[in-house]
């Protein structure tokens, strides 16, 4: 897999897919000069799970769920984006309160993402105090989930033409309560990542990508802009209840790790706002409109802002009740891809949490590492038992001698 | 409004904004400078346009799309199996909103259209999933890792294309509650 190289100075270490850090599988290919990155290479593909191709063997709204289940977090932008192509292919309008509940739905699970987010981001820099204050606070919005789709991820909320349940008074209500609670404490964060000096000198200048990089690469969601592009589809290319909205698309032009801290804490504050005008303007009527079971021919295009960036859907009906095509394509696929050159150049223990924003990478060096042999192996390779061999001479050069200490363990175990 | 074109979707969608002014803008721009494409050039709705091109004429018109329109994003390739022919779909987005969709075909056998990386750096993990999972030829790709499928996965093996079926897959998946008719 990793090339071997003969410059000394450039040591190559793969990171990944598996390592306890990492909550996805993914490869990270890093030549490091030192402590400095010198390029990274990504392998990815460890979690394709033949989806779209899976999709296409079951009827629409079957799709609908498989496709919430993409990512535990962003499960209502996958099955927005979806449903949304097929009613446009089947021409169905929806009713107003639909798209109304919908986008509210939307905007609470950008909520819970963030709010995971920057949680996320406070672990990966040693600041576990914020992981704990922001996970906590995320509850808050988590059980308005729970109460509101009768589940805390996976909501199964939406339904082709509209959404399944409504929302009752009682819920309004405590959701209105839980947007306060939440603005309060986003209020915090605001403060925290604007004033705190901890977090502005641990992130500034880490993970830098200037704005002529992010328009050339096409990146999208908060880490274009925290890169000074102002770049929302929700703004851009509306759809749901957003063109009757009233938000800013927030933006930061520092194009770093701390930009992006801002850009997510200031989308926070929008989001309450869409929260409390959609639950104040929420249309009367019906919820959803009639779907046919069968969706005709044609295709698709549809855009979404899941809170990591643009999500796009493109189905393609054949008449039946099965799609003949879906594809879909999340933020990471752009996003990730743009990490590597985020990190040229770049200090290792930085890595984690440039990558933190698209799900982090720690160091797995002991799965597959090799070392440059100055003894002469014919291969320059050294093997597992030359270093296992050379740990023990080590230390008993130095007076330590583990040894007769594992002997005396093994025939005491024996014992037992 | 809607162009003749677009009864193959459906008759009409209904628009958040039926004025289709700048979209029919871009259209007139592109049949200007490509007349072979006035013809296959569909505003389905509102920010959504799509276009046929010819495979060998992909190029020039994605790099006029790119400069001369801004059509600065390209969102995502989708590969499909057409049958005797393989379509590649390059959803291009401005900042405007407006999604430009070139359509080409390329041949399942023969060398299919050049990489659009030279234009699109990140177009690049897009392109190896059509060849990955459809087996398109796309010619001068960079070097790298193969994307999504195994390093070990067999040749000639293309998931996407509607004659493979993964073994031992049943038409359907078993859904006692559904009363197919």
């Amino acid at each position: 897999m990793a090339e071997m190289t003969f410059d000394r100075d450039v040591v190559k270490v793969p990171l990944g897919p598996q390592h306890p850090a990492l909550k996805e599988p993914g490869n990270f290919m890093l030549s490091l000069r030192g402590e400095q990155i010198t390029e990274m290479g990504i392998r990815l593909g460890y979690n394709h799970r033949g989806m779209e191709k899976a999709c296409e063997e079951r009827p629409y709204l079957n799709d609908m769920y498989l496709l919430e289940r993409i990512c535990g977090i962003c499960s209502h932008s996958h099955s927005t984006a979806f449903v949304q192509a097929v009613e446009e292919i089947a021409g169905i309008e929806l009713p107003r309160r639909g798209l109304y509940l919908r986008t509210l739905v939307a905007e609470l699970e950008r909520v819970h993402s963030h709010l995971l987010w920057l949680g996320v981001a406070g672990h990966e820099i040693g600041f576990d105090t914020l992981l704990m204050y922001s996970w906590r606070d995320r509850e808050v919005v988590m059980d308005v989930l729970a109460n509101l789709t009768g589940n805390r991820v996976n909501y199964g909320y939406n339904t082709i033409g509209g959404v399944r349940r409504d929302i009752t008074d009682e819920q309004k209500a405590a959701l209105f309560k839980a947007t306060d609670i939440l603005e309060e404490r986003t209020k915090y964060y605001v403060g925290l990542a604007t004033t705190e000096l901890t977090l502005a000198k641990r992130l500034q200048n880490v993970g830098y990508i200037s704005k002529e990089d992010a328009l050339r690469l096409g990146i999208t969601g908060p880490t274009a802009r925290a890169s000074g592009v102002t770049r929302d589809v929700r703004k851009d290319d509306p759809y749901a209840a957003y063109a009757e909205l009233d938000f800013e698309v927030i933006t930061a032009d520092s194009c770093d790790v701390f930009g992006r801290t801002v850009v997510r804490v200031g989308e926070l504050m929008q989001t309450y706002k869409m929260i409390r005008q959609l639950l104040k303007e929420l249309p009367d009527g019906p919820i959803a409109a009639k779907a046919p079971r069968k969706i005709p021919k044609g295709q698709a295009l549809s855009r979404y802002e899941a809170p990591r960036g643009e999500d796009i859907h493109f189905v393609r009906g054949n008449g039946t009740d099965k799609p003949e095509r879906v594809k879909v394509r999340a933020p990471t696929l752009v996003n990730i891809q743009a990490v590597s050159q985020m990190m040229k150049g770049a200090y290792l223990a930085d890595m984690p949490i440039t990558l933190a924003a698209i799900d982090p990478c720690f160091s797995c060096t002991d799965r597959a590492i090799e070392l440059y042999d100055d003894a002469g192996n014919p291969n320059g390779m050294r093997t597992w038992a030359d270093v296992r061999a050379h740990g023990i001479r080590h230390y008993q050069e130095r007076g330590v001698d583990m040894g007769d200490l594992n002997r005396r363990f093994a025939s005491q175990m024996e014992r037992i | 409004m809607a162009d003749p074109e677009a009864t193959d979707a459906k008759p009409e969608v209904k628009a958040i904004n039926p004025n289709l002014e700048r979209e029919n803008e871009i259209k007139a721009e592109l049949s200007r400078k490509f007349p072979f494409l006035a013809e296959d050039c569909t505003i389905q709705r509102v920010r959504r346009m799509w276009v046929k091109v010819p495979m060998d004429q992909l190029h020039p018109v994605m790099l006029h799309a790119k400069e001369q329109l801004g059509f600065s994003m390209l969102c995502t390739i989708t590969g499909t199996d057409e049958g005797d022919s393989l379509g590649l779909l390059y959803h291009m987005a401005h900042d405007n909103g407006i999604v430009l969709t070139l359509m080409t075909n390329a041949p399942k056998e023969g060398p299919g259209p050049s990489t659009v990386t030279p234009y699109f750096p990140l177009a690049e993990l897009s392109e190896r999933e059509v060849i990955d999972l459809l087996g398109a030829r796309i010619q001068n790709m960079p070097e790298g890792p193969r994307y999504p499928l195994p390093d070990a996965w067999p040749e000639g093996q293309y998931p996407l294309r509607k004659d493979w079926k993964p073994e031992g897959a049943t038409a359907s998946p078993p859904n006692p509650k559904s009363q197919e008719k």
